[in-house]
């Protein structure tokens, strides 16, 4: 029998070990970030909504699944804990749409996402094996933590697995 | 003072369903005279919900909706995000163009402008009654326009709401043309900071 796929909403992030998959419906701008040790089978996936935790005022409350730059590491962090190891782990990348096409530059935030997102796995030495960012439509994310693949699923594109 | 969405009482809930009311009356006034049906508001719901729920409450995050954004400015920032099946489009597509079986995701020029056209309508005659009624200046930026799943959409608003918090207010209304109930939200989606400004205008502390 097969595991239910765990499902991770809007700045949320989830871990998985082997058999089974994780889910983030309709990415916009928003970036879902797939993280993968192939020895030891364990990944992650997180939906995050925004570049930066450091546009929050000092001491105010936060979630940082909300951010690029603190959501990552913490989901890298909980995935050590359960034994997968740095120097293995690999990233898959999706999202990070210009969902209104104009050229006002508010909407341009998927793009922000996405090079902040780049920026932090630079930053934990993570190398990133495959994307599919940008451009102007939603993506569905399913991740498979048996064999590390990323099947993006969008409405005008059809399904691509990377 | 409101600092946060979660600050508001019930007699501020009363108030905003009330602008609600008379804005989406205008609005549907306006679609009605411009297609020719009946069309029937229900009471506005007024929310403050999390951004995954405000997703879900406008449907499964993956259905397709075509989408006309129309940002305020001056004394009141936000948004207005008007959301429409692909059965309200081709009622609407029907009627402007006799079209039937559109396919939301394949739009000419002439189905994106003519949709944009009544967003910008509905929009704009919304944010006129708040206006006049709170005497506050509100500009209105040129409607933009997109389709897609319904969850890519709404992760403009809540993105831009995010930098600030973890919750969105939503003004919203479901629409009904002759009887007939059809599945569409159009959203007031005001920051914190207008609210405030609309409820010192309105004598409301």
């Amino acid at each position: 029998m097969t595991k239910p796929s765990l499902n991770v909403g809007i700045s949320d992030w989830k871990v998985n070990k082997g058999e089974g998959s994780i889910v983030t419906y309709a990415l916009g701008s928003c970036v879902g970030i797939c993280l993968w040790d192939k020895a030891s089978l364990i990944g992650g996936l997180s939906h995050i909504m925004l570049p930066d935790s450091k546009s929050v005022a000092p001491g105010a409350a936060m979630n940082r699944m909300k951010f690029a730059d603190t959501a990552i590491p913490d989901m890298l962090t909980k995935m050590l804990t359960m034994g997968a190891i740095k120097s293995r782990v690999t990233a898959k990348i999706a999202g990070g749409a210009q969902m209104f096409q104009t050229s006002n530059e508010k909407f341009n935030i998927g793009d922000r996402n996405v090079a902040a997102v780049k920026d932090a796995l630079r930053l934990l030495q993570i190398p990133i094996v495959a994307s599919d960012t940008g451009l102007n439509f939603g993506r569905t994310v399913f991740f498979y933590t048996e064999d590390g693949k990323m099947e993006v699923k969008s409405s005008t594109k059809g399904v691509k697995i990377l | 003072m409101i600092q946060k969405f979660e600050d508001l009482n019930d007699m501020h809930l009363d108030v905003l369903t009330e602008i609600g009311n008379i804005g989406s009356s205008n609005a549907s006034t306006a679609l009605s005279s411009m297609i020719g049906r009946t069309i029937n508001i229900k009471l506005p719901q007024v929310m403050t919900l999390d951004f995954q729920d405000a997703i879900e409450h406008c449907g499964a995050p993956e259905d397709l909706r075509a989408a006309v954004l129309i940002r305020l400015k001056d004394e009141v920032e936000g948004m207005i995000l008007l959301m429409v099946t692909k059965e309200l489009a081709e009622i609407i597509l029907n009627i402007f163009f006799q079209k039937t079986d559109i396919d939301i995701l394949n739009l000419d020029e002439g189905d994106i402008s003519a949709l944009s056209e009544i967003g910008n309508i509905m929009g704009s005659c919304y944010i006129n009654a708040i206006s006049a009624l709170a005497g506050l200046k509100i500009g209105v930026e040129a409607p933009v326009f997109t389709a897609d799943m319904l969850g890519a959409i709404m992760s403009v608003p809540v993105i831009e709401f995010g930098e600030v918090g973890d919750k969105l207010l939503c003004i919203d209304k479901s629409i009904e043309i002759d009887g007939v109930c059809i599945k569409s939200n159009m959203m007031l989606i005001p920051t914190v900071d207008s609210l405030s400004m609309l409820f010192s205008r309105l004598g409301i502390v």
